[in-house]
């Protein structure tokens, strides 16, 4: 859980830096090679889109393995605590806003998951043609960067998700950490959570910038 | 003072329990929270009713054997055990929800109390150090560091009373069974089996059937001796160790 947690949150930390391509004002030309890029990457070293595939392996992996922890988690916790509430007057005791966070793990992770089943179909299958007509494949990633945030529904959806994004590493940075050891006195625990706080605000904030900004006609103008 | 408590009540581990209201008068906010419950079983066994069925032993909070979930905190939520909680505690005419440790590795016997064997079996799994017998040795015949025996020490004043399950949302006995692990591992007496300590520890929390930690706190709050969350990053720093190392299951 902790291992697969971190993999997944420096993939997100490197995507939303990636995205930020976007703000460069050259229509999208860097944003594009960017891309196009990602898909030959170490060509001619490997075949194109070798490296590609053998990343989105590993992510696929780390994601399964992450989802397989969740599952196994969740079995132990109903068997232990029960399914529902098991005192007639529940009451937690750390009333604070990381509890709300560390309590709401697996739903926040299964939001995570449907959004990003959409995303992916929006994105990489372009099955999900937000913006653009249906059964086109020729867009440029840039312009059906354009198209998908052009919509308000979309970016509101997004945001959604992000929040549920930055909840769940809010809790998730320290934990994966305090799970390898890393919470060794007061002091480390709160740098920890200081981090988590950085983490998944730089988490929101960065992807969220862009689709903001595209919906507001800053970019793309 | 007057107080209305509604309790728990579980004929035995397999009959169905459900909360009953008593109305109490005449406590005194100097009582403990099981004088105030000796109080009421005073009453119930004039009137011929059964008493609440409650575990306590020491009452002057160093044994473990007593607790209860009081308004949906275990112990109470005053950083102390159910029998160093004072009736001062609580308002006058108050209502007090009185449940026992709810968790699948402990089944309720009787109304609060509540089987807590597992932690002994996890304690029979490694919680102890191997020593020949004879004539004690010399106290400074084995240097300790000053600071690792402190954190020895502070996590020595575990009592296991199950609180942590109790109010763990994932009823682990994570904080528990690392409290053990840390008390034995800062000192030079406990290294010998520190690898295979934390492993059959573990394995034996998790066959019990606890759950799994995922770093929420519950647990280290309604500690009675406020053991901290540093303990399981501990336990968890020498399960990744052992891993590595020869010994053990």
């Amino acid at each position: 859980m902790a291992v697969t947690g971190l993999i997944l949150i420096g993939f997100l930390l490197f995507h939303a830096f990636g995205n930020f391509k976007l703000l460069i004002p050259d229509e999208g030309a860097e944003f594009n090679e960017y891309s196009h890029l990602l898909r030959r990457l170490l060509y001619p070293i490997l075949p194109p889109m070798f490296f590609l595939w053998g990343f989105r392996i590993f992510m696929l992996a780390a994601t399964g393995l992450h989802l397989y922890s969740a599952y196994k988690l969740t079995g132990r916790r109903w068997s232990s605590a029960g399914v529902s509430g098991r005192y007639v007057s529940q009451k937690p005791s750390t009333s604070k806003a990381h509890s709300y966070a560390a309590r709401t793990m697996i739903w926040g992770g299964i939001i995570i998951v449907l959004f990003v089943i959409m995303h992916l179909l929006q994105f990489t299958a372009q099955v999900l043609t937000f913006g653009y007509p249906d059964g086109t494949t020729t867009l440029e990633p840039y312009d059906r960067t354009l198209a998908g945030f052009s919509e308000w529904w979309v970016v509101l959806v997004y945001a959604i998700a992000m929040l549920a994004v930055c909840v769940h590493v809010f809790h998730g940075f320290w934990s994966a950490f305090a799970t390898l050891g890393a919470n060794v006195s007061a002091k480390s625990q709160g740098v920890l959570k200081g981090l988590a706080v950085l983490i998944s605000a730089a988490l929101y904030f960065g992807f969220m910038i862009p689709p903001v900004l595209i919906l507001f006609g800053v970019i793309g103008q | 003072m007057k107080v209305t408590l509604r309790i728990w009540r579980q004929a035995k581990q397999d009959a169905q329990g459900r909360m009953v209201s008593y109305p109490l008068d005449g406590v005194s906010e100097d009582m403990s929270f099981l004088e105030m419950l000796d109080l009421l079983n005073e009453h119930l066994t004039k009137q011929n009713e059964e008493p609440v069925a409650f575990d306590h032993d020491c009452r002057e909070g160093i044994c473990g054997a007593c607790g209860v979930v009081i308004n949906g905190i275990a112990h109470g939520g005053e950083h102390t055990t159910t029998c160093q909680l004072h009736m001062r505690s609580f308002a006058d005419n108050a209502t007090i929800d009185i449940e026992p440790w709810q968790a699948g590795p402990f089944p309720v016997i009787k109304d609060l109390v509540v089987d807590r064997t597992a932690l002994d079996r996890i304690i029979q799994a490694g919680g102890f150090i191997s020593a020949n017998t004879g004539s004690a040795p010399d106290a400074h015949a084995v240097p300790a560091p000053k600071r690792e025996s402190d954190k020895a020490f502070d996590a020595a004043t575990c009592i296991g009373c199950g609180a942590c399950v109790a109010a763990c949302p994932n009823g682990s006995a994570m904080l528990f069974t690392s409290a053990k692990i840390t008390h034995l591992a800062m000192l030079p007496q406990g290294q010998p089996e520190r690898y295979s300590r934390v492993k059959g520890m573990i394995a034996q929390h998790d066959e019990e059937g606890f759950g799994g930690c995922t770093n929420i706190g519950e647990c280290s709050e309604v500690c009675p001796k406020g053991i901290p969350m540093e303990t399981i990053s501990q336990l968890n720093r020498d399960l990744i160790s052992s891993l590595f190392k020869g010994t053990g299951k």
